[in-house]
């Protein structure tokens, strides 16, 4: 029961708590990772380095007026802001972190995350529909559609990483990328367009589209408040955190040191520290790029998903079929 | 084809020019200047808190004129003139209503014996809206403010207890003009 086997009841525990702490913490660290990037200082005050600002953002989401609007659909309006985190937090279960350490070792493993990806559409178009608000109905709208037409090509992106893995298992992969080199070599093209593909799934930056600030206040959540808000919040950077472990799972070597000698000697601990130390290298690069990019206008998302990713995505699977077949016979 | 290809090589070539010129920055040194913790330089002609000032010799400077009332563009000074047994004009009650104040310096620019001056002073924030308003006493102070020198009754030719006409700085005796007779 206490030990590091794949779907034991330590695991579990360690890693749903690991899971919400990062997500909270999240909170911390973009805003004072953004406050560097622009110069600032960023959140200071509450605890060391302002390290008890989740703490402090919790306890005012708590304590605030949890208001339901009287025009708003009560059931999906409830309902809509629970979906996000509980989806995002399914599709950590089958993402491996160290030999061993992980929750469950699906077949369609990477099936599964794009599934449970795609039913966290379902959280912004609910509350956006529910809220009976003209500018959530826009967030919500936005947000199906953004989420639909990138989900196409994130899945078509993968498969080349699927050919070369020959599984849908995320361990496999990682055991796969150990014996054949990392996959962002041999399927540069595809992890680009994953990468992309991923921030639009995630409605962050650029691709927050369907909050929109500037444009629809805060799109599909407008009329939340307290913790139902807050749950879109934490639920957005559980998204943030699933993304960043997926992309070293599927493209950079998983929990394997870059090179062999800078393996630690204990393999869980090991594991653990260069998956970290990887997560971590790309929630930093998400944060760069919410400081960095603009938001490009709804025409030109769709535009450049339909007409540019797609077409790219699918030669980049028929190319890599076509080798796979011609290196196979 | 070739030229769409090209053009979108070009769009993800400035994407990452974007990335790496945001991300040089955060090894600069920050901006913020952690307020409560360092104050800030104030420089010695903002326009801040309002005083009284006093001439040197410790009298009252203000006259009463209602100058400055008349200047405000939101009328939040409010005072009523007296006048002592030498003669000297000042002001009864002299009161400002900072949540109204917007800080223009208009009053400073229009008193003409410089009684009233702002200072750097800018923190004046309070728990009741009443404490917003200033009495006389409040701003009063002990000393000539920005202007060390200036005494206005030495210098007008209105006539006080101790200072008949004509004995002001610059001024001439008064002419009998009937005395100029040839």
């Amino acid at each position: 029961m206490f030990e590091f086997v794949v779907g034991s009841p330590l695991n579990i525990v360690l890693i749903l708590g690991a899971v919400l702490v990062t997500a909270a913490l999240l909170i911390w660290v973009e805003r004072r990772v953004l406050g560097f990037l622009n110069e600032r200082l960023g959140p200071n005050r509450c605890g060391p380095f302002g390290i008890a600002q989740s703490l402090a953002d919790v306890g005012k989401l708590i304590t605030k007026e949890d208001w339901v609007p009287p025009f708003a659909d009560k059931m999906p309006f409830i309902v809509a802001p629970v979906i996000v985190p509980v989806v995002m937090l399914l599709s950590f279960a089958v993402i491996p972190l160290a030999p061993g350490v992980g929750i469950m070792d699906l077949n369609v493993g990477l099936l599964w995350v794009l599934a449970m990806a795609g039913l966290g559409a379902y959280s912004a178009m609910l509350g956006g529909l529910a809220s009976n608000n003209k500018f959530s109905l826009l967030g919500g709208l936005r947000a199906a559609g953004q989420m639909i037409s990138y989900e196409v090509f994130m899945g078509i992106s993968i498969l080349g990483v699927v050919i070369l893995s020959d599984s849908f298992n995320l361990r496999e992969i990682v055991e796969a990328q150990h014996k054949h080199g990392w996959f962002v070599f041999s399927q540069f093209i595809g992890f680009i367009i994953f990468v992309i593909a991923g921030l639009a799934e995630t409605k962050r930056w650029p691709f927050d589209l369907a909050e929109g600030e500037a444009e629809i206040i805060s799109g599909f959540n407008t009329e939340y408040s307290g913790m139902k808000f807050g749950l879109f919040f934490v639920g957005e950077y559980i998204g943030m955190l699933l993304l960043a472990a997926l992309i070293p799972v599927l493209f950079f070597g998983g929990w394997y040191a870059p090179f062999e000698w800078l393996e630690l000697p204990n393999a869980i601990i090991s594991g653990i520290f260069w998956m970290c130390v990887k997560t971590g290298f790309w929630i930093f690069f998400f944060i760069l790029v919410r400081a960095a990019l603009v938001r490009p206008r709804y025409d030109q998302l769709m535009n450049y998903g339909w007409l540019v990713m797609l077409p790219l995505s699918l030669i980049n699977l028929l190319v890599t079929g076509a080798v796979v077949l011609a290196q196979g016979n | 084809m070739l030229a769409a290809l090209g053009k979108q090589l070009y769009i993800i070539w400035s994407q990452l020019v974007t990335l790496w010129l945001v991300f040089t920055h955060i090894f600069k040194k920050a901006d913020t200047v952690e307020y409560p913790d360092v104050m800030p330089y104030m420089f010695p002609r903002w326009r801040g808190r309002i005083i009284l000032s006093r001439d040197p010799d410790g009298e009252e400077r203000c006259v009463a004129c209602n100058l400055c009332a008349v200047a405000c563009p939101v009328d939040c000074i409010a005072l009523q003139k007296a006048e002592d047994k030498d003669g000297r004009w000042y002001p009864e009650f002299f009161r400002i209503n900072f949540s109204r104040c917007i800080m223009c310096g208009f009053c400073e620019e229009a008193c003409p014996t410089h009684a009233i001056q702002l200072t750097p002073d800018f923190e004046m924030a309070e728990y009741v809206r009443q404490d917003m308003v200033w009495e006389k006493e409040d701003m009063l102070i002990s000393g000539t403010g920005k202007y060390h020198d200036y005494n206005f009754y030495k210098i007008a030719g209105k006539a006080i207890g101790g200072k008949g006409k004509g004995e002001a700085r610059d001024e001439l005796p008064p002419i009998d003009r009937r005395s100029l007779l040839p």
